[in-house]
């Protein structure tokens, strides 16, 4: 019996177009989950959390699912415990799924509280899973600047996808159309604290200028490729717990992410 | 005397197998998908479309045209009047005068046939074709001696001895025997002849009737949603009378020699399409085959059945994506058989059930479906490029005479230039026009040709009502695929009839109308040589060859025709999705019709379709330069500002 990977895919935005569409990170985990599935590695199962009728799921059927569960949700209603529920009940050992939903509060956190909550690793923007034997996965992380860490981890794990990770196939209509939605009705727990809040519209951030003072064309070429060596960084290895967490401290107060 | 039996049974034989292989050909048909016919009108008319409609595209092949109608009719009249005298021993010598009257038609006829397979052109099937002429002449001249003593020259019993009469007597029943077995036998058993009888069948039983009679019919039949399956995956999925089209064919290579897929070194060859297509019909392989194979791909090692799935053995999906539906091969083809309609369905089956769509089709598709133009544009900028044109809008305006249709072209900088000068051409001409804007959308032309007739259908609907949703009686576009998708396919999915009493027109014709009603006035074009290339969607799908040159005319300019123009033309590789599937071959078909452009010494060439344009300007320089008719009349538009406020005042 195969290990068992769960896929979650959500319902995507056309940054154009702000019409639904298939997520790119979500695909991506679906087409992972896929090619494992194709490997014989691991046995691919998709679930969504929310609207059951929205047309884009076709589109996650249409690249080769004959089911896809979706956990019955309203848009104001907290889909963190009926996914823990249900990731306990498949008895998976990998759920792969974007880095960021596309619309709604897309503040990339749903992986880690799924993580912390189900007490498992969870591996931040994979590129790829190049091998999973005896129970240990032999994942590529993508980092910036095209670099790679490979990493070695045990199963069970959570798992976010980086763009760089293999892009999604092609949906075909026909199939989707065909596919099983299968709805598993959950108990709904309102999102209160979400519900207290006030919603603006986003405003562009400022971009950090980066004055490039080469003078030669090696140069540029190196201030547009290299990792940027940050001047005040500070490596804190040996310090204690404390120190570090203080330096962090700091530093968030010095570039004014709390104040 | 042995002829009095042994030539009968040998006809009575050859003709009861011949009815067994043809039982046997009319099931290999009916394996194929229902389809609605009027059979006993088809069947009623068929002379006609043979007479008149198929004779008229053999006809551009005069010397084949006569010959056929030498041989054919010959054979025709003669094999009816070997049944009377010859089987049913009608004692008559007017009707064993007729049918030597037929043989020596036939002789003759076959005598061409047999010339031009002296040194057949490359086009032409090789192989038990080679043997046709040898077998006609053979059944002329044998029956033609074995009528003699019916017709009274040769006395009913020659003066041979008995063994001399025997020895004839075998020798002329071996040659009945090779001959009538040809054409007989081999009708309904997959020879040469076939074409004979699958071609009467298919001609009666036509998919499009329409065609028939100067018709026109190119929209493509849309595919039935939410199935089993989508398109074409087995011969069987076929229609039957797509099956019986293919059974038709007469492998004369006309649509090899206008495929521009074929001529650019793309794995594609109408002629071996359609005849792996009976292949998959009666199952086996290709290794009968003897005519060009697909270019760079051995023949022989392509096999199917009916239940088997095409691409999976039969036919490789490069070969189904080559194909640029520029219709070159079904405007050629003398049995009228319609190969894109058959390549679209197979690529339907691709595109809807496998997702496999070669190269930018996914991403295109996806883009389609997600924005409603292929780029991914926000569709929010579709009217940027006329920010500065002051145009109505009918979502203000609500009605107006004249409906401009942009197109995607809107988004290309390039094409935005066509718009503008079509636009200041409308405006001369004081033409009250408006367009949708942002509420246009694809018009699913590329969605239809890569398969996806799920978008294609939904983006239809969409634009129909929203068009349903205001007045005008002329819809107009610069685009012809736009153009042909309007006028000859959204027709199925109309059901308010939004477009019921709207005349549908590609800018050409309606400037073509304004300088005819003296709206336009143009000055002399003062460059150097021009040519014209018809678009394929403008001229084979809509017909449309002599609006764009009357405009020329206008300009004075007098078109250096190409040798490959009009029905003819050579498309620029722009169509069916080509450029984003693109399936590698050895040269661009943009190259080789810039090259027809060269030939003519032109320096410009003039064309009809912003595809076109692009294409053809993806050439490398120096060539002629690209230009559309709206921009080379916009250039030499006379403005007559102030007679309107001349007539104004007055």
């Amino acid at each position: 019996m195969l290990p068992k990977v769960l896929a979650l895919v959500s319902i995507g935005r056309h940054p154009q177009s702000g019409r639904e569409r298939r997520a790119e990170q979500d695909g991506r985990a679906v087409e992972m989950g896929l090619c494992l599935q194709e490997r014989q590695l691991m046995h691919l199962s998709v679930a969504h959390a929310g609207n059951a009728d929205s047309s884009v799921l076709r589109q996650y059927a249409g690249m080769g699912l004959s089911k896809l569960s979706v956990l019955a949700q309203q848009a104001n209603e907290d889909v963190l415990s009926p996914l823990i529920d249900y990731v306990e009940a498949q008895q998976a050992s990998m759920v792969l799924m974007g880095v960021r939903s596309e619309m709604g509060q897309s503040s990339g956190m749903l992986p880690y509280l799924l993580a912390e909550r189900l007490g498992w690793p969870l591996l931040p923007r994979v590129a790829e899973i190049q091998s999973i034997e005896e129970g240990v996965a032999q994942v590529l992380l993508a980092l910036p600047r095209g670099q790679r860490r490979l990493v070695s981890v045990a199963l069970p794990f959570v798992a976010t996808l980086d763009n760089a990770a293999k892009a999604p196939r092609q949906t075909a209509f026909g199939p989707g159309q065909r596919a099983d939605i299968e709805v598993i009705n959950t108990t709904s727990i309102a999102d209160e604290v979400a519900a207290q809040w006030q919603f603006t519209p986003a405003k562009p951030r400022p971009k950090r200028m980066k004055v490039v003072k080469a003078k030669t064309a090696a140069d540029r070429f190196k201030a547009a490729t290299a990792k940027p060596v940050g001047g005040g960084g500070k490596v804190l290895k040996n310090e204690t717990v404390e120190e570090k967490a203080q330096a962090i401290f700091d530093f968030l107060l010095e570039e004014k992410v709390i104040r | 005397m042995i002829f009095d039996w042994l030539i009968p049974s040998l006809i009575a034989t050859l003709l009861v197998l011949a009815a067994i292989g043809a039982l046997r050909r009319v099931n290999f048909w009916r394996a194929g998908q229902a389809e609605k016919v009027d059979m006993w009108a088809g069947l009623l008319a068929m002379p006609k479309r043979y007479l008149h409609d198929l004779h008229h595209v053999v006809e551009r092949d005069k010397y084949m045209s006569r010959t056929h109608v030498a041989t054919g009719g010959g054979f025709v009249l003669a094999m009816v009047l070997v049944i009377l005298v010859h089987l049913f021993d009608i004692q008559s010598r007017i009707l064993a005068w007729m049918l030597l009257a037929a043989l020596g038609m036939m002789f003759c006829g076959a005598l061409f046939v047999f010339k031009r397979r002296l040194n057949p052109p490359s086009r032409l099937s090789k192989g038990p074709w080679m043997r046709l002429p040898k077998s006609l002449l053979t059944f002329a001249i044998t029956f033609f001696v074995l009528t003699l003593p019916a017709a009274g020259i040769l006395p009913e019993s020659l003066s041979l001895s008995n063994i001399g009469l025997t020895l004839v007597s075998l020798v002329l029943a071996l040659l009945v025997l090779l001959s009538l077995g040809e054409m007989l036998f081999g009708m309904t058993w997959g020879g040469p002849m076939k074409h004979a009888f699958a071609g009467a069948l298919h001609l009666a039983f036509h998919r499009r009737p329409e065609r028939f009679g100067g018709g026109r019919s190119t929209g493509l039949k849309p595919a039935n949603l939410g199935g089993e399956s989508h398109g074409v995956a087995k011969p069987e999925d076929f229609k039957w009378n797509q099956l019986l089209g293919f059974d038709a064919c007469v492998q004369c290579g006309r649509c090899e020699a206008m495929c521009p897929a074929f001529a650019a070194g793309q794995p594609l060859n109408p002629k071996k399409l359609i005849q792996d297509m009976v292949v998959g019909l009666a199952g086996g392989t290709d290794e009968k085959y003897a005519g060009s194979p697909y270019p760079n791909v051995p023949v022989g090692k392509a096999s199917g059945s009916p239940q088997e799935i095409i691409t999976e053995g039969l036919v490789s999906a490069d070969t189904l994506w080559s194909c640029t539906t520029c219709r070159a091969c079904v405007e050629e083809c003398p049995m009228m058989i319609e190969h894109v309609d058959a390549i679209v369905d197979m690529r339907r089956f691709l595109t809807l059930e496998k997702g496999d769509t070669p190269n930018k089709g996914a991403e295109v598709l996806e883009n389609i479906i997600a924005t409603d133009n292929p780029n991914g544009y926000a569709p929010g900028s579709r009217t940027h490029w006329a920010a500065d044109q002051n145009l109505a809008v009918m979502k203000d305006v609500k009605k107006a005479e004249v409906l401009f249709w942009v197109s995607d072209g809107a988004f290309d900088m390039r094409s935005q230039r066509i718009l503008r000068a079509f636009v200041k051409l409308l405006k001369a001409a004081n033409v009250n026009v408006a367009i949708l804007g942002d509420e246009e959308r694809d018009s699913g032309d590329v969605a239809r040709r890569l398969g996806d007739d799920a978008t294609f259908q939904s983006l239809a609907k969409r634009n129909l009502a929203t068009l349903a949703q205001y007045k005008f009686s002329t819809l107009v576009t610069t685009d012809p695929h736009a153009f042909h998708c309007l006028k000859n396919e959204y027709a199925d999915f109309d059901q308010a009839g939004a477009l019921k009493d709207v005349e549908v027109l590609h800018h050409t014709t309606f400037l073509n109308r304004l300088i005819e009603q003296g709206m336009l006035q143009v000055d002399r074009f003062k460059g150097g040589k021009v040519t014209y290339h018809d678009p394929c969607y403008l001229g084979r799908y809509n017909g449309e060859y002599d609006s764009p040159r009357a405009l020329l005319s206008s300009l004075g300019i007098e078109v250096a025709e190409m040798e490959r123009s009009g029905y003819r033309s050579r498309c620029c590789g722009g169509g069916g999705g080509a450029p984003i599937t693109d399936i590698p071959g050895e040269r661009r078909i943009a190259d080789m019709r810039m090259e027809d452009v060269a030939a003519t010494g032109a320096e410009l060439v003039a064309v009809g379709c912003q595809q076109c344009t692009a294409m053809l300007e993806g050439v490398v320089e120096p060539r002629p330069q690209v230009r559309d008719i709206a921009e080379i009349m916009a250039e030499h538009l006379v403005e007559q500002l102030v007679e309107h406020t001349v007539e104004g005042a007055a």
